[in-house]
């Protein structure tokens, strides 16, 4: 089920320099996802975490997600 | 526009800090929704909850004004500060008291000034448990 969100975020962004979804638990259902990308810069962390989410409608949509952290950083 | 939302939004927008969250200012539910109030507490902010469990029409509500798939969701000055992720981190960063500050001046400094309202309680909305 990471692969999964992995593959998501990697395609909604392609340039991010870091991509990394932890799954807290091991029960496939609570993650930590962090991105890191350049086009984050200049935004605030709500518009950061809501394209998180919109990268991940699917898997919050369909229950797969029960519980989600979420890490962004714009590059320095 | 339902009645229900028109209430959430009011609530939104009358409350100075308030917290959408699974639980009451006493008892949070969910660790989420715990650590979102434990940075508002560690900053010394006062501020109102608001469970969401009681009707799924809340959170569902909610979420469609607020653009935000998850709980909780703080609103400072009727605007979207986070969930607790970034609450969590804002409060880390000393940025949780600047934005309360900008936002509501001196007069979010209120250490222990916590209650849950709700928006069930009004004329011409039935609760339907579990509904």
């Amino acid at each position: 089920m990471s692969e999964r969100l992995a593959g998501l975020l990697h395609a909604a962004f392609p340039d991010a320099s870091e991509v990394d979804v932890v799954d807290r638990t091991g029960g496939g259902d609570h993650f930590h996802v962090t991105v890191v990308d350049a086009s984050f810069q200049g935004l605030s962390l709500v518009a950061q975490h809501r394209l998180v989410y919109d990268a991940l409608t699917e898997p919050l949509g369909d229950g797969t997600i029960h519980e989600l952290r979420i890490t962004t950083r714009g590059e320095a | 526009m339902s009645d229900l939302q028109d209430r959430i939004r009011d609530t939104i927008e009358q409350e100075p800090v308030v917290a959408f969250i699974k639980g009451t200012h006493e008892q949070a539910y969910c660790g989420n929704s715990d650590r979102a109030l434990q940075a508002l507490r560690g900053v010394g902010a006062g501020f109102a909850t608001l469970h969401v469990l009681p009707d799924p029409r809340i959170r569902e509500e909610l979420s469609a004004l607020s653009d935000w798939p998850t709980i909780p969701q703080v609103f400072v000055a009727g605007e979207l500060v986070g969930g607790a992720d970034i609450v969590q981190e804002l409060a880390m960063t000393g940025q949780l008291e600047a934005t309360l500050e900008e936002k509501l001046g001196e007069a979010w400094r209120r250490p222990g000034d916590e209650r849950t309202v709700s928006v069930l309680d009004g004329p011409g909305l039935r609760v339907v448990p579990g509904g």
